[in-house]
């Protein structure tokens, strides 16, 4: 969290603990700050967030993860759908206090390393199911998740499963057969479609590395991909997460 | 559309909860899976000074299927319980009414017991606990009880609960196995909050096919969920051949819809008809929800 | 020779970004921005009494306030009228921040700054606005009364006032056997693009260099809007539309307040500001369209030719006419649809309303026009006891008849005149895709079950790619990467990809080696913007035109160098080569080396293009007086006059006997856009309109109360169709009438989908339950009441 974000001349949060600030302030002014860990697309990230920050804008301004777009801000139009613990959720819903501990993934987390797209990236991008491409990544995040729930899905169950999504620009049409299509290689590799992809090039960077970050990922830490996932990697490498803010708390790496 | 600044706490225990609740004086909000909370939170139209978040609590996310109910702890998804083999076995009504509450989304991270204690009068579960006759426990720092369905719900978006309690469970009595259940309802769009619902318990003489007694619950189109008994109506009837006339007249007599921007109160009543002409057909015959 | 592309449905070059979150959306690009949050108007009308900021100083993070007494005087006066129109007699605009006047729920008048959104959030909800009450004008009929007036100074709350006739429409119509006249009703509606509006400003006080994002469809207009207003140079200020999350028309309204307010609160206060609009804001202060209220009277003889028709609406437009007449004009002309019609009146009135302003949005006035003209066409045939498709057929302009010229005034102030079209294909394409011919049949076998089928059709004629221009820049590198610039923005309609097709096909080289910017005024500055289907129209022919002039300077270099006549040579994999021997040519990439005469050489490549390396001329300048450095090219195109896509859709619906609720089983269209550049891309184009149109037929309406409040202003309530309730599967023909009038031979294809949506749902639905459906959008609850009021044929116990 930037220290704009906070009342000048705070000390910030402890790690750990709840923290109260602005004693001298209105009431309905006065709100805690917290240390969080979270593990993001495989890696734990660290910062001290207001009590009221919510996870889009967490995502968004605090870790420079951009691809989690923010439509609505109440939950409707599913743009800044994540997967938490591997189950998609509106992150605009969610209070970044409230992940503590929790392991996100997000649009960024997806692509393999080497660049190839995960499968229901590379579905949507054959099937043009994305104009704009605003609405995209909430429902690529849904289709994850639908599909690791129902992996051969009829196109009715594809459209009662990803109907909790807006998209001003496609009319569906096209968002229904990535989904198909996504569905049908999926089946074919047998990959758990919530785990990022693991890329084609046997030759990109540490091939040992590579899967050892590989397996840190949220989605393959358990079975279920619903209970919480083991901790982020500890070494060094860094996944494609963005820059983080600027002079920002955010710290990563070993908590 | 920011929440504004509030206090955030995450007891770990029951006990510190309800410490916490009784502490923040009136003005604390429990937090379970927020899908109504935070949007309200975001437009400003709530403003507790404290959030207490119970989702690390230990202890409330179980469901628990027993001869007699299904006990579903405060932080159980409804995705959980749509999910969970045994409660749909013990109770067809939880997964017939938990898939028309939002969307796949929503319910991932919404609770179950949160629905209930929110008393929407047009959200779903209330109706199928008060169908079922169930209740919710609730704890307070001094203070433990149990309260009937039938007591739970004020007024629309109001319970009984006080301010410094908490809910830490549902129970869901389970039907006698000759009882069918059923929901039916219709939104403007899918997921939405339906415009009339409704969901019916059909006691059944499965060997001569005919009704024994049937009760229904409607949705969005009374203040309160409210138990509306179609025995009189309906039993004796054979299960395939169903004259809901008198049923479906005594239903609408007993609602109270009012006009809004999606509907009139007059389409409503007519339409809670229809839902419960079909959602009785559809559980005397023994047909899946539409 | 290379796969000709241009006609190719290749995959998007602009999706991998989107698709793994480096998309870069305007609120993507900063993170330590001051924000700015708006106290905006919770009455339709009203005067402000006074504004107290006491308590929202209290905030820690507030960095500052603004109200309009604190603006400059340059910025305390009423924003432009952007397209003036000698009808339009009293055009009033808003203020950036309210001057003492609020008209809309929703409109600006305190702009706070401060850290965060959150903080400026909390101040602004702090900040306390007494206000004396004014009575609201809502509603068309209300304004049209006169009784309350928006604006006190004016008469009454007519804007303009405008009457067109081709011959004599009074006279045709008494003549006529048949007459008939009805009234029809559009609700409003909105684009609601999922990305809301947002504005991001860099200032570099060290350079004066004003860098400004917005999320806009217009960006050279808002640069020179915010330069003129901000009194500054232009070459000082630069607008840039990055990523644009949909825009549908609200997006090139310009410029809205706020992307004046965050420019000049940059500059003020020396930082980074911006300005991201939420949802309940988009509802309330971005603009709105659609609401009409349209007096039809016709005259027809026995085989329903049309000899006459007498069109009068009223046009809401809102609390202020910043986009001028556009709407109503669009609906003006474009109600003839595909139709010889030669005696038409159609008059109008524009009126001011307390609600949010009206500026076009996806159809611009068509969908209202092609449901006036349809259902007369429908009820025509119904007094006939004719076909619906015979009605129309005859009436149909044919396809010797091009260029067809009404004598009408479009709204871009030239001739109403079609350039090229097959209408009487397009309806014969249509009833075979639809099965038009079996219907009756399948309708009556329903019946027999019980059931209620219905189907209705449309067609339309939509004029697009309307000037005055667009310009396109092509230039080779020496890498031999192609980059392409145009000035308009995109929003999704993949013009990256059709526009390096384009490029790809003219110089021969592959698709990847093609970059397009668009909306970039650094890159391209002279631009006119997207909407009004013109982007492939107009941008792709400057760019066609702009790719031609490299092609031809690199003939002549490749001529020079090889000593070949330029009729010998070919483009194809990169080269400019021989034809018939591909193994002697130049790549374009060394073309473009040599074209840059240069004195340093940086690699080896350059080496060869110094002045010592090429055995030049010595008596002739490096860079001849005909001629400039490099391998690039930058043209115009600019039409006399728009070209006239069309189409006609047909749809299938099912309404439950007892809920009421309209079910589609069957959408089918036949599109007319001339030569397809994408044909994918066009599919999707037409698909999402079809999604809109179904949104705006059965869902999406703007409920505003008697006292002016919007009520349904958030996604809860305002229904946009999730998957589940667009139909699975659009059918698709498209017919290919090239336009005449560009070299391309296209024709817009953005707007078509959503034009046709409330006439063709309408007549299905009218079809399936036998009664008038002269008013939409339509809800069950709706229909249900128009049913019971026709006793028409019913369950009423609630028996399925």
């Amino acid at each position: 969290m930037t220290t704009d974000h906070l009342p000048s001349g705070d000390p910030g949060g402890t790690p750990g603990h709840a923290h109260d600030h602005g004693s001298d302030l209105p009431a309905d002014l006065v709100e805690s700050t917290h240390a969080v860990s979270v593990t993001v697309n495989g890696r734990l990230r660290r910062a001290t967030v207001p009590a009221r920050r919510l996870l889009s804008d967490f995502l968004r301004h605090d870790l420079g993860l951009t691809g989690t777009h923010v439509g609505c801000e109440h939950g409707v139009c599913g743009c800044c759908t994540v997967l938490l613990d591997g189950a998609a959720v509106r992150a605009c819903l969610l209070l970044a206090v409230g992940v503590d501990g929790r392991a996100v993934t997000t649009i960024e987390g997806l692509a393999a390393e080497d660049g190839t797209l995960h499968p229901v990236q590379q579905a949507f991008h054959d099937e043009h199911g994305l104009q704009c491409g605003f609405c995209t990544p909430g429902f690529v995040m849904s289709a994850c998740d639908f599909l690791a729930d129902n992996a051969t899905p009829t196109r009715a169950e594809i459209r009662e499963g990803m109907s909790g999504n807006l998209c001003r620009c496609t009319g569906y049409q096209n968002i229904t057969a990535a989904v198909e299509t996504a569905a049908a290689r999926l089946a074919e590799t047998g990959q758990d479609p919530r785990a990022r992809c693991a890329g084609n090039d046997p030759d990109s960077g540490s091939g040992a590395v590579a899967r050892a970050r590989m397996g840190a990922t949220p989605n393959e830490a358990g079975t279920t991909g619903r209970g919480p996932a083991g901790q982020g990697p500890s070494s060094t490498g860094a996944l494609d997460d963005g820059p983080g803010d600027p002079g920002s708390a955010v710290g990563e790496g070993d908590a | 559309m920011k929440p504004p600044p509030f206090r955030h706490v995450a007891p770990r225990t029951v006990d510190e909860a309800v410490t916490a609740l009784a502490e923040a004086d009136g003005h604390g909000k429990v937090l379970a899976g927020g899908q109504s909370l935070v949007p309200l939170l975001n437009m400003r139209l709530a403003a507790p000074s404290v959030l207490v978040d119970v989702n690390g609590v230990t202890g409330l996310d179980g469901i628990e299927v027993t001869d007699d109910a299904v006990v579903v702890g405060a932080t159980v998804r409804h995705r959980d319980l749509e999910r969970h083999a045994a409660a749909d076995a013990a109770l067809p009504v939880l997964r017939q009414a938990l898939v028309h509450v939002a969307h796949p989304v929503i319910r991932n991270r919404g609770t179950v017991v949160g629905s209930l204690v929110h008393a929407d009068p047009a959200a779903e579960l209330p109706a199928v606990l008060v169908l079922l006759g169930g209740h919710v426990d609730v704890v307070s720092r001094d203070d433990r009880r149990s309260i009937d369905a039938e007591a739970l719900f004020v007024a629309p978006l109001e319970s009984s609960l006080r301010p410094d309690e908490l809910a830490v469970s549902a129970t869901f009595p389970r039907l006698a196995a000759t009882t069918a259940t059923a929901v039916r309802e219709l939104a403007r769009r899918h997921g939405d909050y339906a415009m009339a619902g409704v969901c019916v318990a059909v006691d059944r003489d499965d060997e001569r096919a005919t009704v024994t007694g049937a009760r229904a619950v409607f949705i969005g189109v009374t203040d309160t969920p409210t138990l509306v008994d179609l025995g009189e109506d309906l039993a004796g009837q054979g299960c395939h051949d169903l004259d809901t006339v008198a049923a479906v007249a005594r239903a609408r007599d007993a609602i109270d819809p009012t006009d809004d921007i999606h509907a009139t109160a007059d389409y409503r009543r007519h339409l809670a008809g229809v839902m419960l002409a079909r959602a009785l057909a559809d559980a005397a015959t023994g047909r899946e929800d539409a | 020779m290379t796969t000709r592309l241009f006609g190719q449905g290749v995959p998007r070059k602009e999706d991998r970004r989107l698709l793994t979150g480096a998309g870069r959306f305007v609120d993507d690009l900063s993170h330590d921005a001051w924000e700015v949050a708006i106290v905006r108007s919770p009455h339709a009308h009203a005067r402000i009494v006074d504004i107290d900021v006491t308590e929202a100083l209290d905030v820690p993070d507030l960095v500052a306030i603004h109200t309009w007494e604190d603006l400059p005087e340059r910025m305390q006066q009423p924003l432009p009228l952007l397209i003036p129109h000698p009808a339009l007699t009293a055009p009033r605009t808003q203020f950036v921040l309210a001057n003492g006047e609020v008209n809309h729920v929703g409109e600006a008048i305190v702009m706070v700054v401060a850290r965060t959104r959150y903080a400026a959030e909390d101040a602004a909800d702090r900040i306390r606005v007494d206000y004396e009450f004014l009575e609201p004008v809502v509603g068309i009929e209300r304004a049209a009364a006169g009784d309350r007036r928006v604006h006190d100074e004016l008469d009454d709350n007519v804007a303009a006032h405008l009457v067109q006739e081709i011959g004599d429409a009074r006279a045709a119509i008494d003549a006529a056997p048949h007459t008939m006249s009805f009234r029809l009703d559009v609700e409003r509606s909105a684009s609601t693009p999922l990305e809301t509006r947002g504005v991001y400003a860099r200032w570099d006080a060290d350079e004066g260099h004003l860098r400004l994002y917005s999320s806009t469809q217009a960006p050279t207009s808002v640069r020179a809007a915010v330069a003129t207003i901000l009194e500054m140079d232009f070459q000082d200020v630069e607008c840039i539309a990055p990523d644009v999350g949909g825009g549908f028309g609200v997006k090139i309204m310009h410029p809205w307040p706020e992307e004046v307010l965050v420019p000049w609160a940059a500059t003020v206060l020396g930082h980074d500001v911006k300005f991201t609009e939420d949802r309940r804001e988009h509802f309330i202060s971005a603009n709105h369209e659609r609401g009409q209220v349209q007096h039809l009277e016709v005259g027809f003889d026995d085989d329903g030719r049309i000899l006459g028709i007498d069109f009068t609406f009223l046009h809401d437009h809102g609390a202020y006419i910043p986009y001028g007449l556009i709407v109503p004009i669009i609906t003006s002309t474009q109600f003839l649809g595909p139709y010889r019609i030669s005696d038409y009146r159609v008059e109008f009135r524009s009126l001011y309303t307390n609600t949010v302003p009206v500026t076009p949005y996806r159809g611009a006035g068509r969908p209202q026009a092609v449901f006036a003209m349809e259902r007369l066409m429908d009820k025509v045939a119904a007094e006939l006891g004719k076909d619906r498709t015979q009605v129309r057929a005859i009436n149909l302009i044919q396809p010797d008849e091009f260029p067809w010229e009404f004598g009408l005034t479009f709204q871009d102030g030239r001739a109403y005149t079609y350039d090229s079209g097959d209408y009487p294909t397009s309806l014969d394409m249509l009833k075979d895709l639809v099965g038009w011919d079996d219907f009756a049949r399948r309708q009556a076998e329903a019946r027999d079950d019980g059931r209620l089928l219905g189907i209705g059709l449309a067609a339309y004629v939509e004029g697009t790619g309307v000037g005055p221009y667009e310009g396109g820049h092509v230039l080779v590198e020496p890498t031999g990467r192609v980059q392409v610039a145009t000035g308009l923005s995109s929003q999704g309609q993949g013009h990256e990809t059709v526009f390096a097709q384009i490029v790809a096909d003219v110089l021969g080289v592959d698709l990847d080696d093609v970059e397009v910017v668009v909306g970039d005024s650094s890159r391209m500055q002279y631009a006119v913007g997207t909407f009004a289907s013109r982007a492939a129209v107009m941008s792709g022919n400057a760019i066609a035109l702009a790719a031609n002039k490299v092609r031809e300077k690199a003939l002549r270099l490749a001529s020079e160098a090889l000593e070949v006549d330029p009729a010998d040579l070919e483009f194809a994999d990169g080269q400019v080569r021989v034809v018939g021997s591909p193994d002697t040519g130049l790549p374009l990439k060394m073309l473009a080396t040599l074209s840059n005469p240069l004195r340093y050489a940086f690699d080896e490549d350059a080496a060869a293009a110094t002045q010592f390396a090429a055995p030049a001329d010595p008596d002739r300048p490096p860079v001849g007086d005909d001629d400039e450095p490099g391998l690039e090219g930058t043209d115009f195109y600019s039409p006399v006059r728009s070209t006239f896509a069309s189409g006609m859709h047909a749809v299938v619906v099912e309404v439950d006997p007892d809920t009421s609720a309209v079910e589609i089983l069957d959408y089918a269209v036949v599109h007319d856009c001339g030569n397809l550049i994408n044909p994918t891309i066009v599919r999707g184009q037409v698909h999402g309109g079809v999604g809109q149109g179904v949104g705006g037929a059965l869902y999406e309406r703007m409920a505003y109360d008697e006292h002016g409040q919007l009520q349904n202003a958030s996604f809860m309530d305002f229904l946009m169709p999730y998957m589940t309730e667009v139909p699975d599967g659009i059918a698709i023909d498209h017919l290919e009438t090239p336009s005449p009038l560009n070299p391309l031979g296209i024709k817009g294809a953005g707007e078509a989908g959503v034009i046709p949506s409330a006439a063709v749902f309408a007549a299905a639905i009218e079809d399936a339950v036998g009664i008038p459906i002269d008013a939409m959008p339509i809800s069950p609850s709706q229909l249900h009441h128009l049913r019971l009021a026709a006793d028409a044929p019913a369950s009423t116990n609630g028996q399925p």
